[in-house]
């Protein structure tokens, strides 16, 4: 599996308010809650962002409520991968469980601008920014969660896993 | 090795006689709980699930706090599914207009949490029920799914920043300003992953709501879990509240911590967070003039009976400042009904504030006090975002009931001896 596309990059403790804020919550579908994505930190991100484009990040993204309607959010703006420094421990399992593939990678992190061009091999955690010509040693996806993303989440994972066991 | 108190609460729930950090356990669930935002989407997920039923009735909790009474129509569509779903699952500790309050308030005062417990609720100040010696942390709603279909839930086993408080707190300083002093420290992730376990001799001259405020606030650090040791104080709030059984566990003496710092509470001073990070804090003496619009006196953190009575000391006799917009949010319904009998709700309508019914609504920028463009506002609420309450240019400064109250009284950042010198 990979991820191919061009870069938003943000800064430093991008809350799970400005990835998408309460002011929405009042829905949980995907793709109305696609519409504000990150809309309290960059108005333009849901015009600009095209399928399999990727977000990269510094330390502590996704900070802040609980809220699974952040990741949900980004998976269906059309983003394919999302790499930080760090993430927000909550914003990581939910990233996981919602089958949004998510990267720890502070080289990575530092290495790549807004507009680059980046390429994410799952298999091997390799991470090539094309525009610059670098690449950054990720950590793979274990086989068990390249199924859950393919699956499109942690149940329907549980789901298939279960009806292939009987 | 010796293990901390979290370790030692997941060892037991793991079935393990010991476990390490970073070890990857499953364990037995006491809690599951989910609110008016977050269990719609963990239903929707349940309705995929190949499994009939939740695993038990009478541990699960679902609190309509966030929206109710409803807003508008789409929120009333989402607690018309949670509310279908109780009623189809018979979950017994289902809660709405007329019983509910604040899920973190509520949930103690129920007696739904006690020490020993592990919890897992689809809200990240989960965390809250640590003051009680519980392992508790926020999940989001597929792991509510799970957990409501299961019973178990899987963690990463963390390791622990341990907190020595030693001292008694002055005068009109609080738990607000322990936990906003130690984000101040720490940053907001530097927790991250990580226990914080409370210890020290200081804890004892502080009261229950004090350490619920501080345990809700582990998540503002980036931390898994807050907890702290079950003293008498803790089990006399216990046997008051709850028929459950309850099970108290120590740190081991030589528990290994990432980190240990020693507070004396003396030292501390009423601590307000600056826009738009609850790391960015000051004591009462850094700040300048800054003048307000709104004061929010309640939530999960911050809307227990202590910190309305601290809010009505300060009020008492005074007047808001006009053009000051003061909300007053009492955290649960009983905690409503005892302010009013100790006449705190008519103190704060005759000073000028107005009385909301229990909702988290302004908290996140829901409804009940949304702020406009250029508007500040000094709130006793845990996070102080871009946007968090309303316009992306408003500004939130997180601070105690104290200095809430005494801001509301001058229109301006205050702490309450400021606010008497004034008058």
């Amino acid at each position: 599996m990979k991820a191919n596309g061009t870069v938003f990059k943000y800064g430093d403790n991008v809350d799970t308010d400005v990835i998408i804020p309460a002011r929405y919550l009042n829905s949980s579908d995907p793709k109305e809650l696609a519409s504000h994505c990150m809309e309290d930190i960059d108005k333009d991100f849901v015009n600009r962002v095209k399928t399999g484009d990727l977000i990269v990040a510094d330390k502590n993204f996704g900070c802040g409520s609980s809220r699974e309607h952040a990741p949900i959010a980004i998976k269906a703006a059309g983003v394919s991968c999302v790499i930080a420094e760090t993430f927000a421990r909550i914003f990581y399992r939910n990233a996981i469980n919602i089958g949004l593939p998510i990267i720890e990678c502070p080289e990575a992190a530092e290495g790549i601008e807004d507009g680059d061009e980046v390429e994410v091999d799952f298999d091997s955690g390799i991470i090539t920014n094309k525009t610059k010509g670098t690449t950054f040693q990720g950590q793979a996806f274990p086989e068990f969660m390249q199924k859950i993303i393919k699956a499109e989440g942690l149940i329907n994972y549980i789901n298939q896993k279960d009806s292939a066991d009987n | 090795m010796g293990m901390t108190m979290t370790q030692k609460i997941l060892a037991a729930a793991a079935g393990l006689p010991e476990v390490k950090a970073g070890q990857l356990i499953e364990a037995e669930l006491d809690l599951v709980l989910g609110n008016d935002i977050t269990a719609p989407v963990a239903i929707h997920e349940m309705d995929k699930f190949a499994v009939d039923g939740v695993f038990h009735k009478d541990k699960i909790a679902l609190v309509m706090d966030h929206f109710v009474p409803n807003k508008d129509i789409k929120s009333a569509q989402h607690c018309k599914c949670v509310r279908e779903f109780a009623c189809k699952h018979e979950i017994s500790n289902y809660f709405d207009v007329g019983e509910m309050g604040i899920e973190h308030a509520l949930l103690p005062e129920k007696g739904l949490t006690v020490a020993g417990d592990v919890i897992i609720g689809a809200d990240s100040h989960t965390c809250t029920y640590g003051a009680l010696g519980a392992f508790s942390t926020g999940v989001g709603s597929t792991d509510m799914a799970a957990g409501m279909a299961t019973g178990k839930a899987w963690f990463k086993v963390p390791s622990a920043i341990k907190f020595n408080l030693i001292g008694k707190l002055p005068k009109w300083v609080s738990g607000k300003d322990i936990i906003l002093h130690i984000i101040g420290m720490i940053g907001v992730d530097g927790a991250l992953y990580k226990s914080m376990e409370f210890t020290g001799e200081g804890i004892s001259s502080l009261s229950m709501d004090d350490r619920f405020t501080i345990a809700n606030m582990a998540i503002e650090a980036g931390g898994k879990n807050g907890i702290f040791p079950v003293d008498e104080k803790a089990i006399n709030y216990m046997k008051e509240h709850s028929s459950r059984e309850f099970k108290v566990y120590e740190a081991d003496e030589d528990a290994q911590y990432d980190a240990e710092y020693t507070i004396d509470l003396s030292t501390l001073k009423p601590t307000i967070a600056f826009p738009h990070l609850p790391e960015n804090t000051k004591t009462i003496d850094q700040v300048e003039e800054i003048f307000i619009d709104q004061v929010v006196i309640g939530s999960c953190t911050n809307g227990r009976l202590d910190d309305l009575r601290t809010a009505a000391e300060v009020l008492k006799g005074k007047k808001i400042a006009k053009g000051i917009r003061c909300i007053v949010i009492p955290a649960t319904q009983k905690i409503y009904l005892e302010a009013m009998e100790e006449g705190l709700l008519k103190i704060f309508i005759q000073a000028g504030a107005i009385v909301s019914t229990p909702t988290c609504g302004p908290c996140l920028g829901g409804y009940m006090g949304i702020l406009a463009e250029g508007e500040r506002c000094v709130s006793t609420t845990n996070r102080n975002f871009v946007g968090r309450m309303g316009h992306v240019e408003s500004e939130i400064y997180l601070a105690s009931p104290a200095v809430a109250a005494a801001s509301a009284v001058t229109g301006k950042i205050s702490a309450p001896e400021q606010e008497e010198n004034r008058s």
